[in-house]
């Protein structure tokens, strides 16, 4: 198929335009119209899933277009092993929103069109290879957030909605600065690929304020990236989000948006600017293990049960960084140990995968119980298990899952973070271990607390959940339960990228080594 | 060129000459009070301005005994301030501020006033400095005083007059300081006459620039000169306020531009040139310092506006401070950046004025509880002010990113002693969203769906359309401008 991955991108922008000559009463035809879009595009990601020739670690099903010749800039774009995964992930998560938003009735018009050019706006990030292209998806994912949540959230919206657009754009305005030092020193070029080639050299033994030049790029684009995803301390306006976001935009939130941080750091930081990442891996690892324990001990303390599903994001953020941490330990230095870089890298990129299914289910479950309790007070209920026996069965699998019962995807990937990081992080290993112990215990509390007991009179009215919530859990759950047996045909698809960002961060970084 | 010929590369004065005293005769001898026809007749005269503008070709020259530079950047300027003017000029119809107030002369004195603006674009010698600043600032005073019945525009007038007369007065003393050192009034002659001052005469160097800059820095709003801005954009009509905010800017830049780059620097074309080493003054720095605080100062009091007519004056300093951040790289990238960033901030800027003309006109006000729930109510307007909002913050893709992108790009290519002004244009850039982005929060956040639509004139969503499809569409194709902005970046120089 030509140019399938413009395809991917501008499909959901065909149904907004398609969106935009509806009449407004008319909400299920533009819900269906949505729904098929995204559809449609989970059927073109399936088709790449399905073609996509994993023995080769470079990109593919490349495009390439002039845009605005004078300054470098084309509309490049590629898919590898690193981006395949996000894209399918997206593309699937995409399609089960639609479904979660089923039952918004204000406004569905504007809604439905701006959920469409949120996911133009990720799929444009994960796939371009221009960075100037990239900057611009970057950056239209911010409008229809900012309405999604601040239109169709909660009583706080306002305050939620500007306040993630402050932070995202904060980072991003330093990403751009970096951006444009990367582009004069690659000799003004926005091809990531030759800037991938050309950067690590580029910048050797420049100094800026006393400083080394790659140093301050890389603080740079991480400061933007680690807002995204988001590691301490600039966590705080995820919880907000989240809260104050619908349950669909929650799921996309959790789902996709926190990805697009570590997908940028792989991305970028670590193939452009990889002797950085010998400097900074320390620091990344502590972050690492500062996530974990704090996204922990502030899931324990929530009451409201979707905050703490958010801060469980927070939590299961940090293993991701003590893989990506990881990479290091294939240097000569840490005594070559190439499996345990490829067990981090792999496990970071994997552990983003399984965070998007899992954190999406729960906070779909989260969603289902509000909309007929209209609360989410963990403490307010009790005894549901025999009200909702089904339900209860589900969070209790999306439960386990998260806090990483062996036999689900979460655990694998966890593990796989946890051995890569440890030859060369050990006490930081060994303190996150603790994480793990209080993520299994803020699970399986709030579970405790909400469906054991004694039923709580006020629910008695309750219904289980029904077949279109079920229609959005299932498949993520099947993949869950699949990829905890069975990850292999994962770990296969992404192994040979992932060689080749090891060997751009341990061999081209080794070279350039200035650290 | 001697005066004679000289006229020949002067037609698109000499037609706007014309437009002026035909629309002057007009008004006179028009039985009943029909400013529409004085309207059309000077739409017409501005178009045909701007085809001369377009049709006059020469290889860069100087008119009048060199008091006027005819160049590709001359005539850039001049078709930037046109197309502001041809834009006003078509609101000021359709606004009803105007209503019982005779407006034959109001199109007038805008026409004399672009004559101003073609003399401060092409003005080489001190004298046609001064005198064209003065033209310009004459009529806006009575443009913006021009509501007489209303108290708010006198006070706009007045406190206009009061700083326009202080600050051209320190300019003109700073350029007979100029004239003294030198002898001379003409640009060139100058920077070959500074070229031989010893370093005794240093300080007078430094205080004449520094006067200079006041009546610059009055013209473009920049902070500490900036005190008249908010009261006069908030007093005067707003179609008056969104063309000051745009084509003096413009035109002010303009002079600033060719004032320091042709006297100040060493050598004989832009690029790659050094300012001049005599003047032991940390030059780049100063004005790098200057556009940092005038884009602070500028964002931080608009977040406290709550009328927003106010904030958009207050926004339009600190679009002043972004432009002149490029300017201390005395390159000719930062002089290609701050021209595309003029004619990107025409359209959005003019496009928020356009906007607020007609919600106050429907709404009965200026202030941000005007606005509110309007994006439900008045759907076209609510997409195009959210589009010209997103645009003055710089967000891709509309034109306003552009325009940013390119003023980083001189920053940054001019080497890490400027990375400093970049950053504090990046959280300035953080700031502005706050406030910006209040105006779209009141218009979707602040309402419900309504059931009753309210769809504006068909001229009214026309004028809308014009800025608004620009300023997406440049925002992601932008060759056409960039092109037009390459071919304009030649100076008349004289070596």
């Amino acid at each position: 198929m030509e140019n399938i991955l413009s395809w991917i991108i501008w499909i959901p922008v065909l149904g907004m335009i398609a969106i935009a000559f509806i009449p407004r009463e008319k909400h299920d035809l533009i819900k269906k119209v949505a729904a098929g879009a995204t559809g449609i595009q989970l059927l073109v990601a399936i088709a790449l899933w399905s073609t996509f020739d994993a023995t080769n670690g470079s990109f593919q099903f490349m495009e390439r277009a002039e845009w605005i010749p004078s300054l470098g800039i084309s509309y490049i774009l590629g898919i590898d092993g690193l981006s395949l995964p996000m894209v399918a992930l997206n593309a699937l998560i995409a399609f089960i929103g639609v479904f979660v938003s089923w039952n918004i009735d204000r406004a569905v018009k504007g809604y439905f069109a701006l959920f469409l050019l949120l996911d133009t706006g990720v799929m444009g990030v994960f796939l371009s290879l221009d960075f100037f292209l990239f900057y611009v998806f970057w950056e239209v994912m911010l409008l229809p957030m900012y309405f999604l949540i601040g239109m169709w959230g909660g009583p706080q919206r306002e305050y939620a909605a500007i306040k993630f657009f402050l932070y995202t754009l904060f980072g991003s305005v330093l990403m751009l600065i970096a951006l444009l030092a990367l582009y004069f020193a690659c000799g003004q070029t926005f091809d990531m690929q030759l800037m991938m080639e050309r950067a690590p050299f580029a910048l050797d033994g420049v100094v800026w304020w006393g400083m080394s030049a790659i140093k301050v790029i890389w603080v740079l684009l991480f400061i933007g990236f680690a807002i995204k995803v988001p590691v301490f301390p600039f966590h705080t306006w995820l919880p907000l989000a989240h809260v104050e976001a619908p349950t669909a935009i929650s799921v996309v939130l959790a789902g996709i948006l926190l990805k697009l941080g570590v997908y940028g750091m792989l991305r970028i930081n670590y193939t452009m600017l990889p002797d950085a990442v010998w400097w900074f891996s320390g620091a990344l690892a502590f972050l690492g293990m500062i996530n974990v324990i704090w996204g922990a001990m502030c899931a324990l303390a929530q009451k409201d049960l979707k905050k703490m599903v958010a801060y469980s994001s927070i939590n299961h953020m940090g293993y991701l960084l003590l893989g990506m941490a990881a990479v290091i330990a294939g240097g000569s230095v840490n005594g070559s140990n190439l499996m345990a870089a490829q067990a981090g890298m792999n496990g970071a990129v994997f552990q983003m995968f399984n965070h998007g299914t899992i954190s999406a289910m729960l906070f779909i479950l989260v969603g289902v119980i509000y909309e007929q309790a209209h609360h989410r007070d963990i403490e307010g209920f009790g005894g549901l298990a025999s009200q909702m026996p089904i339900y209860t069965a589900i969070v209790a699998l999306a439960f386990f899952a998260g806090l990483g019962l062996p036999g689900l995807s979460g655990f694998v990937s966890e593990a796989m973070c946890f051995i890569g990081a440890f030859p060369v992080y050990r006490n930081i290993v060994i303190i996150s271990t603790i994480g793990i112990l209080l993520n299994a215990a803020y699970f399986l509390w709030a579970f405790q607390r909400m469906f054991f007991g004694k039923l709580n009179e006020k629910y008695t009215k309750l219904v289980d959940i029904n077949n279109r919530e079920l229609f959005t859990v299932i498949p993520l759950l099947i993949i869950t339960i699949f990829l905890g047996v069975y990850p292999r045909p994962f770990l296969d698809m992404i192994k040979e990228t992932m060689n080749v960002i090891i060997d751009q961060v341990v061999v081209v970084g080794g070279i350039a080594g200035i650290f | 060129m001697n005066n004679l010929l000289s006229i020949s590369l002067f037609w698109p004065e000499l037609v706007l000459t014309a437009t002026i005293l035909i629309a002057i005769l007009i008004d006179i001898f028009s039985v009943s009070n029909q400013a529409n026809r004085v309207t059309n007749f000077v739409i017409i005269g501005l178009l045909a301005t701007l085809a001369a503008v377009f049709l006059t070709n020469h290889s860069p020259t100087t008119l009048f005994m060199d008091s006027l530079a005819f160049d590709p950047f001359a005539s850039f300027i001049k078709s930037v301030v046109l197309i502001a003017t041809l834009l006003v000029v078509v609101i000021s119809r359709y606004t009803n501020e105007f209503e019982g107030y005779h407006t034959g002369e109001y199109y007038a004195l805008i026409c004399i006033m672009v004559f101003g603006m073609f003399l401060m674009a092409s003005a080489i010698d001190l004298i046609t400095v001064y005198l064209s600043i003065e033209v310009v600032s004459l009529m806006s005073f009575i443009l913006a005083g021009y509501l007489k019945n209303n108290p708010r525009s006198n006070e706009a007038s007045l406190k206009y007059v009061i700083y326009g007369a202080f600050s051209s007065g320190i300019m003109l003393y700073g350029l007979s300081i100029i004239f003294g050192l030198t002898g001379t009034t003409k640009f060139f002659a100058i920077r070959d006459a500074i070229s031989t001052l010893d370093s005794s005469s240093n300080l007078a160097l430094t205080l004449s620039t520094i006067f200079v800059l006041a009546g610059f820095g009055y013209k473009i709003s920049a902070v500490p000169f900036h005190f008249w801005t908010p009261d006069v954009y908030e007093g005067s009509p707003t179609p008056i306020t969104a063309y000051l905010s745009v084509a003096p800017k413009a035109a002010g830049f303009a002079l600033m531009i060719r004032f320091f780059n042709q006297v100040f620097v060493n050598g004989d074309s832009l690029g790659s040139l050094g300012w001049y080493a005599d003047v032991s003054f940390a030059w780049p720095q100063i004005l790098g310092v200057v556009s940092v605080i005038t884009m602070t100062m500028g964002n931080l009091v608009a977040i406290q506006q709550d009328s927003v007519k106010r904030m958009l004056a207050y926004s339009s300093i600190a679009h002043a401070g972004y432009m002149l951040m490029a300017f201390p790289t005395i390159s000719s990238e930062g002089v290609f950046a701050i021209m595309i960033y003029l004619v990107m901030y025409l359209f959005m800027n003019l496009g928020a004025f356009f906007v607020l003309i007609y919600v106050s006109q429907k709404q009965g006000g200026e202030n941000f509880e005007h606005f509110s729930g309007l994006g439900w109510r008045m759907p076209i307007v609510g997409i195009v002010m959210t589009v010209f909002m997103f645009s003055l913050t710089g967000l891709p893709p509309t034109v306003g990113f552009i325009g940013k992108f390119y003023l980083f790009v001189a920053i940054i290519n001019a080497g890490p002693s400027f990375y400093w002004i970049a950053f504090f244009g990046a959280i300035n850039t953080v700031v502005s969203l706050y406030y910006y982005m209040r105006v779209v929060k009141t218009m979707y956040l602040d309402g419900e769906p309504s059931e009753e639509i309210v769809v504006p004139p068909f001229s009214m969503t026309l004028m809308f359309l014009v800025l608004a499809i620009p300023s997406v569409f440049f925002g992601i194709y932008w060759t056409p401008i960039l092109n037009w902005v390459k071919d304009s970046l030649l100076f008349f120089v004289q070596i």
